[in-house]
Parts: C-alpha cells; structure tokens; sequence
C-alpha cells in the first residue's frame, strides 16, 4: 500500500492531493513502525510526518500555488540514475542478517548491556528515553540545537519587518 | 454557518484533553512510549488546532510571539544548565548521577529535566514556525 | 537465504528509489520537498528492521518479557525524524521566499528568468 500512495504522489499533478497523501504515507509508515516494535518512532512520525509536516506543506500551498506545471520532456535519465541506484542499495541488502534473528551480530555489542542494566542504573524502565536523555545526551543536545537553529532560520527568512522611519513612509514593509 | 458552529464546540472540547495527553507522554515517557519529542509536537498541534479553528489573532493573543521565542530559547537552556550543572558539582558535562545524593535518582532527575528542555523547545519551534508561515501575507512581492 | 527475509528491505528500496527519482526528475519545489521526505522515511525503515528480533516486544522493561528487539536504532531514527522535520521547514520557507522573489516554483521558470537577467 505504501508502495501504491508513493506512485500516486510520483505521478499526481494537483500539489493539495500530494500532500494528503503524503500524510497518509507518514501514517501508514507509523503502522509499519509499530509492528516492527518501535513504539517510541512511531508515535514521533505520526506525530511530525502527519502533523506538522502537512501543515506546513498546506501553509505553503497557501502562500504559493497548488498545481504543478507538466513536465516538458520525458525524464528518462533520472529515472535511469534512480533505478541503478536502487538496484546497487537492493543489491547491497543481500549481505544484511536475517530478519529477526536474535543471535545476529547487531544484537551483540552494547544493546544487551543497554538492555540489562539500564533499569539499574538510570531506574527508567524505558530503554529508548534512557539511551536518549542519558547515556547518548550528547547526541540529544545537538538535535536539540538543530531544532532551535531551524527555528531561528525560519524566523530570519519570514518574519516581517516594519519600519516606520518618516523618510520610508511610501514603502511599506520591507520584503 | 452551522458547520463552523460544530468545528467551534468539537474544538473547544477537544483542546483540552489534547494538552493533558500531552503532558501525560511527557512525564509518562519514562515507563512507556514518549518523551519530549512527541509531547512537544502534540502541544503545538493543540495551539495550531485552535488557530485553525479561531484565527490566527485569537491564538496570538492566547499564546503570544514573545512567549514562542521565549520558550525556543528556554529549552536549550534547560539541557545546557543540565550540563553545566552535573560540571559544577562535581563531574563531566551532562553527568547526572552528581546531581542527587543517591546516584539512580540523579539520573533519573537529570532525564525527567532534559526532557522537560527539549519538550520545551520542540513546541516552541513548531508553534513559531507555524505563526511565520500562517502570518505571512499572500501575494507579497519583494523588489528586485 | 529466504527471500523473504529481504522483502522488507527490498520495500523500503523501492520507496528510497521513488523518493530520489521524485527529487531530481520533477521540476516543481515543493513536489522536490515531497519526495525528499519520502526518501528520509523509507532510510528510516531501512535501519530498523535490522533491529526487530522475532518474538520480541518493544524495549521497554516489564517484568513480563525477556526478549527485547534492539534499541539503538530507534534512538538514531528518533532523532533524524525530527533533524528532517526541520530540514523541511527551512526548506518551505525558502520556497515561500523564492515564491515571492520569481513568482513562480517550478524550476525551469526559475533558471529561466535567471539566464534572461544575466
């Protein structure tokens, strides 16, 4: 079904329609999480993908138009660069462990010390927040700061500016 | 128009429980599915809910800009006064087993207050991001 | 080897595949920024189906379970949903800005004034 709504958003003309699919997406993605025990990410992709990423694809829409101009050429080279570079990543999971095994080499490191002593030594029975808030709080930091930075450049590239100096009284707001 | 009436009552009834689901995935991230992330994102999609429903003036006077930018700084603030704290009593940056007498605790007290930060500073970013695109006017060109 | 071991990971090139293609064949900006969230979901479901161990639950700590499926790529997949969620909004609004400056978005449009004014 993912599979399906992809094509569609490929070959959809009309951006609104894009859009929702591509909520529709991010949710159907969210399900696949799920089942793939990832309680954690899931809620976090309906939450952002659905959520804020179509309100701002919509926000945009809005202050933009919502059709998309039909292309002029058929794009066969891209479509070229896309399908060798899926067949090399295909090729490349051929040497990935099997699904679910619980003895492969992934499992072995650090997860099993993860696992067993986070209760006892952050006392969070949730292994996901203890990894994230403690023993990899650097990383969460950073993110943060990416947040915080993408705010700040979103403001600076949006915000209206209003001058009311007398000599700019013809202007208006400036761009 | 009736439908705008029902669009009023449903939000009206909903934005509440939205906001208290939003703090129970803050505290309860600990012991199940949540956390900073998803809380944060849930209260700006509370605010932007409310906006959508009655207008953008209304949702500014309820939760002004000043408040937004102030909650975009105030959450890495928290994380980094995290840090520096567990540096100045005793240990690394972001130590946390220094900031409680018995260390389990410590830590558990430095993650509810690092997520509290980055819960603080999500739905800051998400609620001003959306204020500059909801505010910005159509059809505005700039001189070149 | 069973093949059906890979069709997960064969799905998710398949979308990783359509995202890229979304992003370098069609020409409109905010179709680009579309596909663009595509391809980051389908990386997403690329790293953490390695992580899922069959007849394990959620890595959350209860007494009644001992299998756990791996945490690690969930933390990294955490933090890059919300690092793309705010790619995407830098990316938006200099759509709106471009918007404004050329009046159109599509990309031909846009070269095209560009050439005219030089």
């Amino acid at each position: 079904m993912m599979a399906a709504t992809v094509v569609a958003i490929t070959r959809l003309r009309n951006l609104f329609a894009v859009v929702v699919l591509g909520s529709l997406y991010s949710f159907l993605m969210a399900t696949v999480l799920v089942v793939l025990d990832a309680v954690d990410v899931a809620m976090t992709e309906a939450s952002v993908g659905a959520g804020i990423s179509t309100v701002l694809l919509l926000g945009t829409l809005y202050l933009t138009k919502s059709e998309e101009a039909a292309p002029a050429r058929r794009p066969l080279l891209p479509l070229l660069v896309a399908l060798v570079t899926g067949g090399l990543l295909a090729y490349g999971t051929l040497g990935l462990p099997e699904f679910g095994e619980p003895d492969s080499v992934i499992h072995r490191h650090v997860a099993p010390r993860y696992l067993e002593q986070g209760v006892a030594e952050t006392g969070v029975p949730n292994i996901v927040t203890a990894v994230l808030a403690s023993y990899r709080g650097y990383d969460t930091l950073g993110e943060t700061t990416v947040i915080f930075t993408a705010g700040v450049g979103v403001i600076l590239l949006l915000r209206r500016w209003r001058r009311r100096s007398p000599d700019d009284a013809g202007k208006g707001d400036r761009a | 128009m009736r439908s705008q009436v029902v669009l009023r009552v449903i939000a009206k009834l909903l934005i509440p429980f939205i906001l208290v689901f939003a703090l129970y995935v803050q505290f309860h991230g600990d012991y199940g599915p949540g956390g900073g992330f998803q809380a944060g994102v849930i209260v700006a999609a509370a605010v932007i809910f409310y906006a959508l429903i009655f207008g953008l003036p209304t949702a500014q006077r309820l939760v002004p800009e000043w408040l937004v930018e102030t909650m975009v700084a105030l959450g890495v603030l928290i994380f980094a006064g995290v840090g520096v704290g567990g540096l100045a009593l005793g240990g690394n940056f972001l130590d946390y087993f220094v900031l409680s007498a018995d260390p389990v605790s410590g830590q558990h007290l430095g993650i509810l207050l690092v997520e509290a930060g980055v819960g603080v500073t999500v739905s800051g970013v998400m609620l001003m991001i959306f204020y500059m695109f909801a505010g910005r006017q159509r059809g505005r060109h700039s001189e070149r | 080897m069973n093949v059906l071991d890979f069709v997960n990971y064969w799905i998710a090139v398949f979308l990783l595949t359509a995202g890229v293609y979304i992003v370098i064949a069609r020409g409109n900006l905010v179709k680009k920024l579309v596909g663009l969230s595509i391809f980051q979901t389908s990386v997403y479901l690329i790293y953490i189906s390695p992580g899922k161990i069959l007849g394990g639950t959620a890595p959350i700590i209860d007494p009644n379970f001992t299998v756990y499926s791996n945490p690690l790529p969930h933390v990294l997949i955490l933090t890059a949903i919300v690092v793309g969620v705010a790619t995407l909004a830098l990316g938006l609004a200099l759509v709106v800005r471009i918007n404004e400056a050329y009046g159109t978005i599509e990309e031909d449009e846009i070269h095209a004034q560009d050439a005219g004014r030089d």
